[in-house]
């Protein structure tokens, strides 16, 4: 009898116990599938922006075809729409961006990390950091108002005449200055990615161990050989990476860009003159886009940076998370 | 060589400072009282903008309700459940993607996704659109901050008895929380500035409006417009406006960073 009266109870704690398990197992489950759910609704977004986008611009491509990519008319009277002057203009921003701001950006990291006085460190990182993260459309009002009236007034005058008569270069910067323009987009370009590449370059330079810089300094190598021949050589990956990074961010800056750029769809061979680009036609142009035709042109201008920035930002993340893993391990 | 640095740290932190210097030497030219409490002026009248500092607010809002839950729980997935399964690597890769992808994309995604069908602009398309910005920034940072997480403390949980679920939201969570608020403000730091992704989603409004369903203004469309017109009143308000912001990113990012700060001295 007493087993029983023992039994009796413990069965129900068991019981208890196989519910509240049952319980927590049903639960678990579903916090686990609501995570799971997440993570994969990250997949759909981009996988919903490629579709969105192929299907916005199919009118545009459909009708235009590859020519399209090679046209350089943008007529929304006749409804003729090609994408080479943006493609160009984008390109060329960009381009002119990385090759300012990477030389400079490199310098400001090499500067941080081996030559300025300790106790500044810290506060100059922390200032760059944060002016990374300031709005675009700040520098977009500052090129507009500031800077291409000073590029009018000063620069653009002084480079014109000191090239008038050199072949090629004459070409190159041709007037009237504008102040507006493609070289304006470049340089407001390149100060919007400074900060970006600086903090990304400063992360990479401080995952060079120690021991490796200090055996160079102990065969006598100066600073500057210490960074050049062990520093850069050993970050290599990690630098191309933020380069890229900030390539993929100059490529699609709009706000900055559509102050300055002039929404101009001509390919000029002066970097002065007006010209667009993507993302600038696309924020100029949408909302006034009157016509199917029209607005799929846009979009399919979307698809086409879409393309673009995604292989370059897959090819960054990828050097990268290459020396990640080399300094994790 | 090394000189060269010097000299372009120098070019470059005094550029930066030169931007800033303007911003602030005109932003607050403008800055009265009236800019918070009166609304956008027609042409050529003086006004402020408080009608575009409260859609600017309200889409902010919904974008973090939205965004928020969605990214710390693809975040928890990637550091506690799924840690070492292979969709982690691959949402890792393509969340870093969508953490750089040009804004101006997911207008035009969010455009294609709900103004179309939808017929008009609107205030809440605006704010999806702001939402699938804040989703990467927040997944990323919890994603980080749980894996900071010491797995001691997960398996004292385990240990005694509470399910794997409870240990992440008593346990993990907790340890990582100043971590997720952080990435939750830098989300809302970048948000803040965003405007390509309003342009053709939320659009823009003279007026006040509380209508979510209707097209809402917001201080950088705002600025954008103002900026780009002949009148001086309307530049003055852009130069007013681009100070605003800058100063509640910075804010915002400092705050940020305080917060982790704290955590590291511990």
């Amino acid at each position: 009898m007493t087993i029983a009266s023992d039994a009796m109870p413990s069965s129900a704690a068991a019981r208890a116990r196989d519910a509240t398990v049952r319980r927590f197992a049903l639960t678990d489950a579903i916090f686990r599938g609501l995570t799971r759910a997440s993570a994969i609704l990250v997949l759909v977004i981009l996988g919903g922006v490629a579709i969105s986008l192929f299907a916005g611009s199919w009118q545009a491509l459909s009708s235009f075809g590859f020519s399209f990519l090679t046209t350089e008319s943008w007529n929304p009277v006749t409804e003729k729409f090609g994408a080479l002057a943006p493609i160009y203009g984008t390109l060329v921003t960009a381009a002119i961006a990385i090759l300012i701001a990477v030389p400079i950006g490199i310098g400001i990291a090499i500067f941080l990390t081996e030559l300025c006085p300790r106790p500044l460190r810290r506060p100059i990182g922390i200032a760059v950091e944060l002016l990374a993260g300031i709005p675009s459309i700040i520098y977009g009002i500052w090129g507009l108002f500031v800077f291409a009236p000073f590029l009018q007034t000063t620069i653009q005058p002084f480079i014109i005449n000191i090239f008038h008569g050199v072949p090629g270069l004459s070409s190159l910067f041709a007037g009237p200055p504008y102040g507006i323009g493609l070289l304006t987009s470049a340089l407001i370009l390149a100060i919007m990615v400074l900060p970006f590449i600086t903090s990304i370059t400063k992360d990479v330079f401080d995952t060079v161990p120690a021991v490796l810089k200090e055996s160079a300094y102990g065969i006598g190598c100066t600073t500057w050989e210490v960074t050049r021949r062990v520093v850069i050589p050993y970050t290599r990956i990690g630098i191309m990476g933020g380069v890229m990074l900030g390539l993929g961010r100059a490529l699609g800056e709009t706000m900055a860009v559509t102050f300055v750029i002039g929404n101009a769809h001509r390919i000029s061979a002066s970097l002065f003159a007006p010209g667009t680009t993507i993302s600038a036609t696309i924020a100029n142009e949408f909302t006034e886009a009157d016509g199917d035709l029209y607005t799929s042109s846009l979009v399919a201008l979307g698809l086409i940076l879409f393309v673009i920035t995604f292989l370059i930002l897959a090819a960054a993340r990828y050097m990268l998370m290459r020396i990640d893993a080399r300094t994790g391990a | 060589m090394m000189a060269l640095c010097v000299v372009a740290a120098g070019i470059g932190l005094a550029w930066l400072a030169l931007i800033l210097g303007a911003l602030v030497y005109k932003g607050t030219a403008g800055l009265s009282f009236a800019v918070f409490t009166e609304m956008t002026p027609p042409p050529g009248e003086a006004g402020g903008l408080l009608n575009a500092i409260a859609g600017s607010l309200l889409m902010t809002i919904i974008a973090v309700v939205v965004g928020t839950p969605i990214g710390v729980l693809a975040g928890t997935y990637m550091a506690e459940y799924g840690r070492f399964s292979r969709i982690t690597t691959v949402v890792r890769f393509i969340n870093d993607i969508l953490l750089s992808a040009p804004s101006i994309i997911i207008g035009l995604f969010v455009y294609e996704l709900m103004v179309r069908p939808m017929g008009h602009f609107s205030a809440i398309a605006g704010a999806v659109a702001l939402a699938i910005l804040v989703i990467p920034v927040v997944v990323r940072t919890t994603e980080d901050m749980l894996n900071l997480v010491p797995n001691a403390l997960r398996e004292a949980g385990a240990a005694i008895g509470a399910p794997r679920w409870v240990v992440i939201r008593s346990v993990a969570y907790r340890a990582a929380l100043s971590g997720i608020v952080t990435g939750i403000l830098l989300a809302i730091a970048r948000i803040s500035g965003e405007t390509a992704p309003l342009l053709f989603t939320a659009l823009n409004n003279q007026f006040w409006s509380s209508n979510i369903n209707a097209p809402m203004a917001s201080l950088p469309v705002t600025i954008f417009q103002f900026a780009l017109s002949p009148y001086e009143e309307w530049q003055q308000l852009a130069w007013t406006g681009a100070l605003i912001i800058t100063l509640t990113v910075l804010g915002l990012s400092i705050l940020a960073r305080s917060l982790t700060g704290r955590r590291e001295d511990r």
